[in-house]
């Protein structure tokens, strides 16, 4: 049983974490009057979705103590196998979407398998599904790229519904689902179990194996999805898509508060993370930052992150 | 250290058979392994494509990867002690832009090739003291690392390409000896870092600390200054692995070369070390870089499109690491 003192220090991150969410959005809007402005933040929303969706899948894995590098790969293997059965095959296009989708969850599948069957660790078991789908997308689309898809499948990507951008709504009840899932069925609760002790779960009788597979192929379902917005998003399938996504969406994890040792992590602190994000990126971008010069403010704040947290927290940290 | 892969073999086994073939199968297993992949691959390859065993090629195939071998011994050595770093190619990648660049600035040569070795030794303190001292787990560190290392590289240079690099400075196009410079640097360092790892106090506490961390802080070890130590000398073997990089061509182009991290991580899994910590050689790792380039060139050589390379070596990371989990469990029931 999780004490009530234990949920208070968790609020108490996310409130904080509310705060420097805030500060920055006030901070960055007097940079640039371009910034608070509903058509850029809606856009931030936007283009905030595929990492959204898979840093929320992303909590559960590192709330449950492992990590998956390979999402940025299953997207990228996604995206390519949506314009290879469209464009290769003949098949219809939301067969194919749907298909692509199947086999990227499959590959979320592989790596609960390799993860919880065969007890590789999950930084090994993903670091080579990282090479192992990526070189599948390369290989089946020798680098070239599909494009020009019929009008309406871009209005998952680039549409909007009641104003809003249509895939926001999908990473919105995405979150939600997730939400619900954590913190109020005995399987999200068997997560945490798993993350803070995984033998003390399995001695009382919880299926720690289906749970990691259970995971880890919500993950790959994830960024299947993240995939699908992606290719509708930018018009046109490319194997180097979401290279690299794996470590915007564990920062969003980690500054959201998941504990990198498993245990503790909410959705709400992942999607502050997220936001927080999303919005240094803009605002930099905007103050004249390049690309390049915001991955390098992404990466120190990760590191600083977990300094901080590790120089502050009290209930003294496990050695790792 | 019950789970170095010498201590848990050199026992004598019951059964027929020769003791000599035993204990060398035993003890070195997955170096043998990897030595017949290898010598399949240059037969079967040579009969299909004669070319393929031509001297240009096989100088193509040492000498030009010469420098991967040398930073997987230094991940070897990591992944030992049950540490991971992600961000070795890009650290690669500046560290051969800043040795070009002073190369190209007119500073003497010896400086061009001394400052990667010390500023790859710094960096990579730095990080050793994070982990170590600040408690990040070494993933998320070198994560970070990686992405500010290969941020900060591009937003500073854009890229360029650096040329009219002066002909002093091309040091892996040398001979030594009647051995091109790299293939003997690999040999030599090689030779050396396995020779430390395993007669070394120090070298055997890596292997304590991966294969037990408590019994290794029971036996007196200061596990945080060893950590600090192991990244700092993987750090060394990444400076000189840049040097052998960075002048093998009359160019250095500024960018991080993609998927250098993952080839040496692998280098250094394929070649037996095991992902658990506490087990591996260098001489493992050494061998998977040739196995590995081979296995590139080959490819070429068959007509199949490089672009499968990448599922390859993730198909054959998945294959080691699970193989040896297949074998642990039969060691340890």
């Amino acid at each position: 049983m999780a004490s009530f003192a234990h949920i208070r220090s968790l609020t108490r991150h996310e409130t904080i974490l509310a705060m420097v969410v805030v500060f920055a959005l006030v901070a960055l809007s007097a940079q640039s009057d371009r910034f608070f402005t509903v058509a850029n933040l809606l856009n931030q929303g936007r283009l905030m979705t595929e990492v959204g969706l898979v840093a929320v899948a992303m909590t559960f894995v590192i709330a449950s103590g492992g990590i998956d590098l390979s999402v940025g790969s299953i997207m990228g293997l996604t995206a390519i196998l949506i314009g290879v059965f469209w464009h290769n095959f003949g098949i219809s296009l939301p067969v194919a979407a749907a298909l692509a989708v199947g086999v990227g969850t499959l590959g979320g599948f592989v790596n609960g398998l390799i993860i919880a069957r065969c007890g590789v660790p999950p930084l090994i078991a993903t670091l080579g599904t990282l090479a192992l789908y990526r070189g599948l997308a390369e290989g089946i689309s020798q680098a070239r790229s599909v494009g020009g898809y019929p009008d309406w499948f871009y209005l998952l990507g680039q549409g909007q519904i009641n104003g809003l951008p249509t895939q926001l709504l999908v990473l919105f009840i995405f979150a939600i689902t997730a939400t619900i899932i954590l913190s109020c069925t005995v399987w999200g609760r068997t997560v945490y179990a798993v993350g803070s002790n995984e033998i003390a779960a399995r001695f009382s009788g919880l299926s720690v194996e289906r749970s990691k597979l259970a995971i880890y192929t919500a993950s790959g379902f994830a960024a299947a999805i993240a995939g699908v917005i992606f290719v509708s998003r930018v018009s046109t399938t490319r194997s180097d898509m979401g290279t690299g996504l794996e470590l915007d969406a564990i920062t969003a994890v980690v500054l959201g508060g998941t504990s990198i040792f498993g245990g503790k992590g909410t959705i709400v602190g992942t999607i502050l993370g997220l936001i927080l994000i999303q919005s240094l990126k803009n605002g930099l971008s905007l103050a004249g930052v390049r690309g390049d010069g915001t991955i390098v403010v992404i990466g120190a704040v990760l590191i600083v992150t977990i300094l901080l947290s590790n120089i502050f927290s009290r209930d003294g940290f496990p050695e790792h | 250290m019950t789970a170095t892969t010498d201590d848990t073999q050199a026992a004598p086994l019951p059964g027929k058979g020769n003791a000599f073939i035993r204990y060398a199968y035993r003890s070195y297993g997955q170096e043998l392994t990897i030595l017949c992949a290898i010598l399949i691959m240059f037969v079967s390859v040579g009969l299909y494509s004669p070319r393929f065993l031509s001297f240009d090629n096989l100088n193509s195939i040492f000498a030009g990867n010469a420098y991967i071998a040398v930073a997987a011994i230094g991940m070897s050595m990591l992944i030992i002690t049950g540490q991971i770093d992600v961000s070795v190619g890009a650290l690669i990648g500046v560290l051969a832009t800043i040795s070009g660049t002073l190369a190209v600035s007119g500073y003497p040569v010896w400086l061009a090739w001394l400052m990667p070795v010390v500023i790859g030794m710094a960096i990579n303190a730095v990080v050793g003291i994070l982990v170590a001292y600040g408690r990040i787990p070494s993933i998320i560190a070198t994560l970070g690392m990686l992405s500010v290392l290969k941020g900060g590289l591009v937003s500073v240079t854009g890229g360029a390409w650096i040329s009219n690099l002066p002909p002093d400075f091309l040091l892996a196009q040398r001979v030594m000896l009647g051995v091109p410079f790299p293939i003997l640097a690999m040999i030599v360092l090689t030779v050396f870092a396995s020779v430390w790892l395993k007669y070394s106090a120090l070298g055997r506490s890596l292997y304590a600390i991966g294969g037990n961390r408590e019994a290794a802080l029971a036996a007196g070890i200061r596990i945080q200054r060893r950590i600090v130590m192991v990244f700092t000398i993987h750090g060394a073997f990444a400076g000189l692995a840049t040097i052998l990089f960075a002048t093998q061509l009359q160019v250095i182009q500024s960018t991080v070369p993609p998927n250098l991290e993952l080839t040496i991580i692998t280098a250094a899994v394929i070649g037996g070390v095991s992902v658990l910590g506490g087990t591996g050689t260098v001489i493992g790792s050494t061998l998977a870089a040739i196995l590995f380039a081979t296995i590139g060139s080959a490819l070429i050589f068959t007509n199949v499109s490089a672009y499968w390379l990448r599922a390859v070596i993730g198909l054959l990371i998945l294959i080691t690491v699970l193989a040896d989990m297949m074998r642990r469990r039969k060691v340890w029931g």
